[in-house]
């Protein structure tokens, strides 16, 4: 009897602290070090604002390793409700049909009413379907702007470039000044599809990739880009511009030790650089060409997106859709966007920010979610392009000899059209 | 993908029996010349015919799990174009095998791996040899030297690469800076030569004390009487080293040719990932590392797949070619 009495009293317990049996979901990423620990902190606030769910995020390393975990998971049929896909891996997740529920067809069918409007418009087109259904939920967003040297720039004597030409004016008395006048930190993302964005100029064919992946072709030997490009190695020669090989922080490195005067980061850059950067910065748009016709676009969206992965339970479903619905609330959006530096989603988050004096305090926090606010074109919503990871190689292989001087700036994009058009085309075939 | 794995099943199975000295390895040993009474004496015999199989079967597990599986699962998705997820694919024949061999990149990988691998074997047993006999001197009554030249075989493979790119970094490097004494402008990261330099100086640096370690205890092996024989008809100590140490040598020579071949091929797969930060680039790669990038990075299995099986026929012939070739002129006993 009394055994029987333990036995109730422990069941009891158990059942108290398994907080009347969640319905457990998990949550793949690849996020390290702070923004990591911020992920676990979203997680415990969302466990914390609800009883019927229970979400554990896992790290699985880098974005890459993420990826590649979530797709070998699935294929096993263990695979995570939520896996983070970064930018050049969407195409992937997309275009395999099945693998994930749109997200806004799960935020529908779990009740609620999902609103394409309430986001900002950068973030609205590169996680979603050609119709404009939104299949990934962004999460961590960011943008390409340029981190300015206020010192640099006052011993020079010269305002922020809005445009490169303005900059080409600047570089000399910036190098008089004793300073490297530019560095960047991702060629691919920054002055390629960015630039595309940016200068509103088409990148690929069947409408950017978005219609269709049979016979896509990459639009690399754009004679603006190549100029671009030209460009970037004129400078380099002149001494106006600096390049540190394809990782990012050698990069990075020369602008927080005081070195170099302008350097392009990401706006998720803010957080890390607040602690690292020797001098006072400020921050303000990648620079655009004045010369091309209907440039200063808005850019488009960076960093990774959620995926609600198919073959799940409804019941789990349920509330990874409560999750989507607890992560786009203004409150947890401006939580995220002031612990790691990555942009606000929603419109309603940029004005709770807005209003709460965030930008007053630091002007350079809202600097990436202008660029994405600013008036979209016709080729600024980005990409999707199959196997882009490894196009991305290709392209880091042949900027490398660029400036290595190994190569001219005409040989390498006929390389990288040539070589990425033949893996565009082995992934057709995948898919087919 | 299977590489990993083969490469570990084989220099698993090749350092077994070398741990128990470079002579018995590869069942060579010549103990049928032995008087047939003594090896009668010593036999064990086994009273159940299942009994040795049993013995065998961890092994034949293992090599199973993690060699065979995964090769014919390999051969077979090489074959395919296959969606990642598993959704969709299509059989395409020998394309993927073609569009690799077709492929200038891969052919200047396949360039760089075989230099890469040629220098690294080299060095790496030369300078361990040079090691050994000149410690093979002093080292009776000093562990010391010894303990220092072996130490750095305790470093994985990840963190010796990530010592050599800070002894390389661009902006901190002390390597960079000793480089520009002599008016070199080391760029690793930068320059294709000057990585590739520098991935062949921290490869051959993480694989010296191993050979020293075999090589030492091979030269120790060898009987003092031997050595004042050979003492007393030769006085250069050179030729005594060419015409009787080495050939007394070749086995564990032999032996660790193999093992270093296998090492700069795959084993360095960590030095490389960490020195080229995860961006190759217009940096050097070995094939292996290639394999990682369109497999697990591009999620491109059936390409990567058809570039491990490439790999698994370069090692096949490579092993065969040395077994048949060069062991023919090893000595053992």
């Amino acid at each position: 009897m009394i055994r029987k009495f333990t036995m109730t009293g422990l069941a009891l317990v158990f059942s108290a602290t398994s907080s009347f049996a969640a319905t457990n979901i998990s949550w793949w990423h690849g996020m390290a070090g702070r923004n990591g620990e911020v992920i676990n902190e979203i997680a415990t606030k969302f466990n914390a604002s609800q009883t019927a769910c229970a979400l554990t995020p896992v790290s699985k390393g880098t974005y890459e390793e993420a990826l590649a975990s979530g797709i070998a998971a699935f294929r096993s049929g263990e695979q995570p409700n939520i896996l983070q896909v970064f930018d050049a891996g969407a195409a992937t997740i997309i275009n395999a049909k099945g693998a994930v529920i749109p997200a806004e067809d799960l935020i529908n069918n779990a009740g609620y009413t999902f609103d394409r409007e309430a986001f900002i418009d950068g973030v609205r087109y590169f996680y979603a379907d050609s119709d404009g259904k939104f299949v990934g939920m962004p999460f961590n967003s960011s943008a390409p702007i340029m981190y300015i040297n206020d010192e640099a720039l006052k011993k020079a004597g010269v305002e922020a470039p809005k445009t490169w030409e303005e900059f080409e004016a600047a570089a000399p008395k910036l190098k008089a000044a004793g300073f490297i006048p530019l560095v960047q930190s991702q060629l691919t993302w920054q002055f390629t599809e960015n630039f595309f964005s940016r200068n509103n100029i088409q990148f690929a064919t069947n409408n950017n990739g978005y219609d269709s992946v049979t016979d896509t072709q990459l639009k690399v030997t754009d004679p603006n880009l190549i100029m671009m490009f030209d460009k970037l190695k004129a400078w380099a020669d002149e001494g106006y511009f600096a390049f540190y090989g394809a990782g990012w922080n050698d990069n990075q490195k020369m602008f927080e030790e005081n070195k170099a005067a302008l350097w392009i980061g990401s706006s998720g850059s803010f957080g890390g650089l607040q602690k690292t950067a020797q001098m006072p910065f400020s921050a303000t748009f990648l620079p655009y060409w004045g010369s091309i016709k209907g440039a200063g676009t808005s850019s488009f969206i960076g960093g990774a997106a959620l995926f609600a992965m198919a073959g799940k339970p409804e019941a789990e479903n349920k509330c990874v859709a409560d999750f989507f619905q607890f992560l786009t609330s203004p409150e947890i959006q401006v939580f995220y966007h002031k612990a790691t530096g990555y942009v606000a989603i929603t419109k309603a988050a940029y004005e709770l920010a807005k209003k709460e004096g965030y930008y007053n305090e630091k002007p350079v926090a809202e600097v990436g979610i202008q660029q994405l606010m600013l008036p979209a074109g016709e080729w600024s919503k980005g990409y999707r392009l199959g196997f882009y990871p490894q196009i991305r190689e290709i392209m880091e292989r042949e900027y490398g000899r660029i400036f290595a001087g190994e190569v001219s700036v005409k040989d390498a994009f006929d390389t990288i059209e040539k070589e990425g058009n033949e893996l565009l085309a082995r992934f057709a075939k995948t898919a087919g | 993908m299977t590489n990993t794995p083969s490469s570990s099943a084989m220099s698993a199975t090749l350092a077994a029996p070398a741990a128990g000295g470079p002579w018995g390895l590869f069942g060579r040993r010549k103990s049928a010349s032995k008087p047939p009474e003594e090896t009668d004496a010593k036999r064990v015999q086994f009273n159940s015919r299942l009994l040795p199989y049993l013995f065998l079967a961890p092994q034949m597990a293992i090599i199973f799990v993690f060699f065979y599986w995964p090769s014919v699962q390999a051969i077979h998705s090489s074959f395919y174009l296959e969606d990642p997820f598993g959704f969709g694919s299509t059989f395409v024949g020998l394309a993927n095998y073609t569009d690799v061999l077709k492929s200038g990149e891969y052919l200047g990988i396949a360039r760089f791996t075989a230099v890469f691998t040629a220098l690294v074997t080299f060095f790496s047993l030369a300078i361990g040899l040079l090691l050994a006999v000149k410690a093979d001197g002093v080292i009776r009554g000093n562990a010391t030297y010894k303990t220092l030249l072996i130490w750095v075989y305790a470093i994985a493979p990840p963190v010796a690469g990530l010592m050599g790119m800070m002894m390389f970094d661009q902006h901190i490097g002390p390597l960079v800076k000793f480089a520009a004494f002599f008016g070199w402008d080391l760029k690793v990261g930068l320059n294709y030569n000057d990585t590739a330099f520098a991935m062949i100086v921290v490869s051959v640096w993480k694989q010296i004390p191993y050979n020293f370690i075999f090589f030492l205890s091979g030269l120790q092996g060898i009987p003092v009487s031997v050595r004042e024989a050979a003492l007393m008809d030769c006085r250069s100590g050179f030729r005594r080293f060419w015409t009787v140490i080495l050939p007394l040598l070749a086995p564990t020579a032999f032996f660790l040719l193999i093992i270093n071949t296998t090492y700069a091929l795959f084993d360095t797969f960590g030095v490389i990932d960490v020195m080229v930060k995860d961006k190759a680039a217009n940096n050097p790669i070995t094939l292996v590392y290639k394999v990682y990038m369109d497999g697990f990075r591009g999620n491109d299995l059936g390409g990567s797949s058809a570039q491990s099986v490439i790999l698994m026929i370069i090692v096949f012939v490579l092993t065969i070619f040395q077994f048949r070739f060069i062991e023919r002129r090893v000595h053992y006993n």
